[in-house]
């Protein structure tokens, strides 16, 4: 019978393996998902894994992985330390959405004025907007002790409506012969978040991931609050005896990590994507969560797992052109990926005994 | 007791074994029906472990038992029940959002329907004097009747073998002499009963057989009444022990000043802090003793910040302090140690280099602008781990890898090296070895000769009567006025713990009225048990 | 009986069907929460119980395998859910959003051949006359077997905790599973029994969603009922007769935001479209302010992980 007993202290070695393991056992998994599908699965997880890096067309590919990878990042490093901490913002989507529209309500406001400060502006009017929207979470859980989970989570389908309501609405591009959506910010040369070399996918938005993995790190590793972040998750009363105010803490991460989902929308409408439209958001809200799991929680962890979320998008894409793969069999596989992590995270914490009479 | 009876639970060689520990080695005795017997051991001598044996919680890695000449193994709890073998935990396995009468339609295996059971709960706890009301939220009852509740769960299930871990360390020494006659009556019906304890006087008073364990292994078997307690206790710790030396010093001026404390519940099922006042002094030892439950925790998270208490209410040398967070506290000089020392006092997954800086960063230079200095902090981890004798590999072993007792001469170190002003510990020296707890005492004695106030919370007189000053009594949040620990019997202080406060104002001199006399009753904690420590 | 444009006949009628999947998974999720389990996956189990009972039934062209085979779809999520997180001791929170994520991709997937396409008809029960009596005709006698099921699950669930004793047993796990393991009482069987049930009630829920509610399959098409049915359970205060009045409030609020869009009102469609939602927190945030003050009626061992040791 198999016997769980607890390690005096988690292991180093499978703190960094069990991502590597659940990674491989996903693409197991996914190659027998592929299988049942009646897809090729070799050919089905090279396209998904290697092709977008090495194969052939690489070079549109690679720049697509940065512009994939930016929010990913972005988001999961702000969700990473609320998760540390044990607060859990699962309305990040909510969150990247108004942060979307508060940029761009920046934008469209002033067309077609230029000005260099215009595009500061909407970076943090999209700060601004994912952080509001995050506090409303916080402040009802501070003031009410309401379940931030629920009500972060709720506020996405509220966000939701609000997007189809702009983009129908107030923000519908009056010379847009009645379609629905926004100007196009990429015609709007003081809003545009245009590629910084171009082909490479570099935006101020990977520009911003980056320094968010930094000073995540920073936070986390160096600095006294991000030390009182991992006592409140780790041990909440030793936290509160340590002199951490509870609601102090959910304010800031929920109040962070919105504020960094807010950004990565507000990058994502004014770059890539270039108009508010009703289908402009696309699940990085969520995505990212996994992204912050199959990180560990750990900036650099984050980067890696960005990029290998990213890559799973595009090679996802590509798996859909060339294989007929459903859009959908990869979100399956991300979150059969994260199972996978959180199953053999077993092994940091216990070790597995084989015993022959019971306990 | 007569050895001609047969024996009704034969041990013969029981052995178990965790990694790194060998937790019960080769252990056999007997028990006859109707004795009282006592298993005698201190913290980790492996009492738990063979009772939870003998209960079918864990199963022997080798030897075997006997219940009345059959062999007797039971895989799980209810078998060894069904065979008659009731117990009472220490920890109680109580729920407390349910009421009595579903407690104990829990632990019985056929449990009749809710009103007939109400009825037979009511009729035991008259026949054995322990009240009960079944339609009770056992959230809302005493430590006291909680227990009532475990032990009529057993008794409902008529057990020949009754297992007692530690029954009275909750209880009041008034709450004790109810307890006692109840297992008196049920020896005298024939029921056997299994006393764990570490209290000498105790079974010395109750017990017609005790087995002493020592480190997993039984070190003797002994008639406890022909025996003295500083026999007993030598055979439980294998050695003499010091007692602590107290550097002779008369308390200084008035140091904190609690005036008419009150705090509201901080859990559902938890005590509210009703009108608290006290004085403490620079360099006197305050104790203040108590049952479990009656609002210790919630004093010293009021003490040390966590919780702040109302305006005026709280005062350090003149200045109103009751507003300020624990950090803040800290930078006055107000440190604490909360009772539990594995996710309050310290964070079990961290290292002790982080536990270090919990609590460190405010009088030690241990963080520069905001971030953290690494090497200094493990300074400071090194610092406690010498001068408090911390057997750790290192300071960076996270904090649950190591024993109860170290830990705690960590934590406790930890404050004690940051020279508060004012240090407030709770449960000091709960679950710790006879030798760290020596230390530990030592060292709170040692701050105040050095002029800082502390306020020893405990729940064990013992150590209160050894290093308090002075005592008083916390009971349903409220405190007892302070009275001189030298010349107060036992008695008094049942009294004081049994809620008999308000007799004197705050402060008053020693024994202003009441006297009921020097006997130290059966519970007794009496010169002999106190002279082996 | 109408009023402002809307018959408030037919809108309680309604109600009682747009609230049945909400009802169902949350007295799943409350049984599941009860023995000190929380499953934020209820929206993953239901979709897979909406695909799963859809695909059944069209290929079976029996509403009631339908039913049932949602149901095993949902308890299989669930006993997925429970395996990571009572035996492998993963967190709760974040395997049960990791299940959310899994159903509504996998679902999707499965999904994939059967848009667009209407599921035989799940038929209303023949009261006969009793249908055409007026208010209570068309409110209490014209619904599905599933409507009435619901309500016999109530009062089922509701007597099955306070009254059973394997309802004990159960809260009694919730409330301290130490404790429960001490007396020697089973913690991971009880609670993963309890997983298959709420996983089978959720998928039950979205089966009822694909094939009476809407009646069809769209991707995502759950759009936040089970995570309606959590906040429901936590709204109940743990009880199931407050799962009902919960439900029926969130479905009276969803039906009459669909009236109200039918209706025309110079209201834009995305904004009332947000009123269950922004409705939910609401409530959540009255009862939180409520129980602030009092006891708490959450389960005390809920979401913790149990791991016998010694």
């Amino acid at each position: 019978m198999i016997h769980l007993e607890r390690r005096r202290a988690a292991s180093r070695f499978w703190t960094l393996a069990v991502p590597v393991v659940a990674v491989l056992a996903t693409m197991l998994a996914g190659a027998g998902l592929f299988a049942a599908l009646g897809k090729p699965p070799a050919e089905a997880l090279r396209m998904i894994f290697w092709d977008p890096l090495l194969g052939p067309n690489a070079e549109y590919f690679r720049g697509q992985l940065l512009v994939k990878a930016g929010p990913l990042i972005l988001i999961a490093c702000g969700l990473a330390v609320g998760f540390r901490a044990g607060i859990w913002n699962i309305g990040a989507e909510g969150q990247y959405i108004v942060g979307a529209l508060s940029g761009a309500a920046v934008a469209l406001a002033l067309w077609p004025a230029e000005s260099p400060l215009i595009f500061p502006t909407m970076v943090l009017a999209g700060a601004l907007g994912g952080w509001a929207w995050a506090m409303i979470p916080a402040f009802l859980k501070t003031r009410f002790g309401t379940s931030e989970i629920l009500v972060s989570l709720m506020l996405v389908y509220v966000a939701q409506n609000l997007l189809a309501y702009m983009a129908f609405g107030p923000m519908k591009n009056p010379q847009g012969f009645g379609f629905p959506g926004s100007r196009n910010l990429q015609q709007y040369p003081s809003a545009h978040n245009a590629e910084l070399i171009a082909g490479s996918g570099l935006h101020w938005g990977v520009v911003a991931a980056l320094l968010a993995v930094i000073g995540t790190h920073l936070l986390m590793s160096r600095h006294l609050l991000g030390f009182r972040i991992r006592v409140a998750g780790e041990a909440p009363r030793a936290a509160r005896f340590a002199g951490v105010s509870p609601a102090r803490l959910i304010r800031f991460c929920l109040g962070l990590s919105g504020a960094l989902a807010g950004v990565a929308g507000m990058f994502e409408v004014a770059g890539p994507s270039g108009q508010i439209t009703d289908s402009f958001n696309a699940n990085y809200g969520f995505t990212a969560i996994i992204v912050a799991f199959l990180g560990r929680l750990n900036p650099w962890g984050i980067l890696a797992a960005g990029l290998l979320m990213a890559l799973t998008y595009i090679g996802g894409d590509l798996a859909q052109l060339m294989l007929g793969l459903p859009a959908a069999a990869i979100q399956a596989f991300q979150g059969m990926l994260l199972f996978f992590l959180l199953a053999f995270d077993l092994l940091t914490q216990y070790r597995i005994r084989w015993k022959g009479a019971r306990t | 007791m007569s050895r001609a009876v047969p024996p009704l639970l034969r041990l013969s060689g029981l052995s178990k074994s965790y990694p790194g520990v060998r937790a019960n080695d080769d252990i056999s005795f007997d028990i006859a029906p109707g004795e009282v017997h006592a298993l005698l051991g201190e913290n980790g001598a492996g009492k738990s472990t063979l009772v939870k044996m003998i209960y079918g919680l864990v199963a022997p890695d080798a030897g075997r038992m006997e219940l009345s000449g059959a062999p007797f193994a039971p895989p799980e709890p209810r078998a060894a029940r069904a065979a008659g073998v009731g117990m009472v935990f220490q920890h109680f396995s109580l729920f407390e959002a349910l009421n009595v009468a579903e407690n104990v339609a829990l632990g019985m295996d056929d449990a009749p329907p809710m009103r007939q059971l109400a009825r037979a709960i009511r009729e035991v706890s008259e026949t054995y004097g322990l009240p009960l009301d079944p339609n009770r939220t056992v959230g809302d009852l005493s430590a006291g009747e909680r227990q009532r509740v475990e032990i009529i769960r057993c008794l409902l299930a008529g057990p020949r073998l009754l297992i007692m871990d530690e029954p009275t360390s909750v209880l009041t020494p008034q709450e004790v002499n109810i307890l006692f006659k109840t297992l008196r009556q049920l020896s005298a019906e024939g029921t056997a009963i299994l006393y764990i304890s570490h209290k000498l006087e105790e079974i010395r008073s109750l017990c017609d057989t005790a087995t002493i364990l020592r480190g997993g292994k039984v070190v003797g078997t002994t008639d406890p009444r022909a025996r003295t307690a500083r026999e007993l206790a030598e055979m439980m710790v294998g050695a003499e022990l010091r007692s602590p030396a107290r550097p002779a010093t008369a308390p200084g001026p008035a140091l904190l000043e609690a005036r008419a404390l009150s705090l509201a519940p901080g859990t559902a099922f938890g005590p509210a802090l009703k009108g608290v006042g006290f004085t403490l002094h620079e360099g006197e030892v305050l104790g203040i003793g108590g049952v479990a439950g009656n609002g210790q925790e919630e004093l010293l998270a009021t003490l040390s910040g966590e919780r702040p208490s109302g305006p005026g209410t709280l005062w350090l040398g003149g200045q109103d302090i009751s507003g300020l967070g624990p950090n803040e506290r800290r930078a006055l000089g107000i440190l604490g140690a909360p009772e539990e020392r594995l996710g309050h006092a310290a964070a079990p997954d961290l290292s002790l280099t982080e536990n270090a800086l919990l609590t460190g960063t405010v009088r030690r230079p241990l963080v520069r602008r905001g971030f953290i200095d690494r090497r200094a902090a493990r300074a400071f981890a090194e610092e406690v781990i010498r001068d408090f004798d911390v057997r750790t590999p290192g300071p960076e072993v996270a904090a649950r890898a190591l024993s109860g007792g170290n830990l705690q001469k960590f934590v406790i170190g930890r404050e004690v090296l940051q020279a508060p002003r004012v240090l407030v510990v709770n449960q000091p020296t709960w679950g710790v070895d006879a030798a760290a707890a020596a230390a530990i005492r030592q060292a709170l004695l040692d701050l105040t000769g050095q002029g800082a106030g502390v306020i020893v919370i405990s729940q064990d007189l013992e150590e209160l009567m050894e290093i308090a000053d002075r005592f008083c009594a916390l009971n349903d949040g409220r405190l007892s006025a302070p009275r001189p620990m030298a010349g107060l019997t036992l008695d008094e202080i049942g009294l004081m713990l049994g809620g008999a406060h308000g007799m004197h104002p705050p402060d008053a001199g020693p024994d202003t009225g009441r006297d009921t006399g020097p006997d130290a009753g059966p519970h007794g904690l009496g010169a002999a048990s106190r002279g082996a420590r | 009986m109408t009023l402002g444009g809307i018959d408030l006949i037919a809108l309680t009628a309604t109600l009682m069907v747009s609230s049945t999947p909400v009802l169902l998974a949350a007295l799943g999720e409350l049984v599941v929460e009860k023995s000190g389990v929380l499953n934020l996956g209820v929206e993953g189990m239901m979709i897979m119980g909406a695909i799963g009972g859809f695909a059944a039934a069209v290929m079976t062209g029996s509403p009631a395998v339908g039913f049932a085979a949602g149901a095993l779809a949902g308890m299989g999520m669930a006993l997925l859910f429970g395996v990571i997180t009572q035996i492998l001791l993963a967190n709760q929170v974040a395997t049960g959003l990791a299940l959310t994520l899994f159903g509504l991709g996998l679902s999707a997937l499965f999904g994939k051949g059967f848009e667009g396409i209407r599921p035989p008809q799940t038929a209303r029960i023949d009261f006969g006359g009793l249908a055409d009596l007026p208010v209570l005709g068309p409110i209490l006698f014209s619904h599905d077997w599933v409507v009435y099921f619901s309500l016999f699950a109530v009062g089922a669930v509701g007597l099955f905790l306070s009254r059973s004793r394997a309802g004990l047993i159960l809260r009694a796990v919730g409330e301290n599973h130490d404790a429960a393991h001490a007396l020697g009482y089973r913690v991971v069987a009880v609670r993963l029994a309890a997983l298959a049930f709420g996983g089978a009630m959720a998928g039950l829920g979205g089966a009822y969603l694909s094939l009476v509610r809407v009646p069809q399959w769209t991707e995502g098409m759950t759009a936040g009922a089970g995570w309606i049915a959590l906040a429901i359970v936590v709204f109940a205060g743990w009880r199931a007769g407050g799962v009902l009045l919960g439900a029926y409030l969130f479905g009276g609020v969803t039906a009459l935001q669909l009236r109200l869009q039918a209706a025309e009102y110079a209201i834009p469609v995305q904004l009332l479209s947000m009123a269950p939602y922004l409705i939910t927190i609401i409530v959540l945030v009255a009862i939180s302010a409520l129980h602030a003050r009092g006891r708490q009626a959450a389960p005390a061992a809920l979401g913790r992980s149990f791991h016998a040791s010694r």
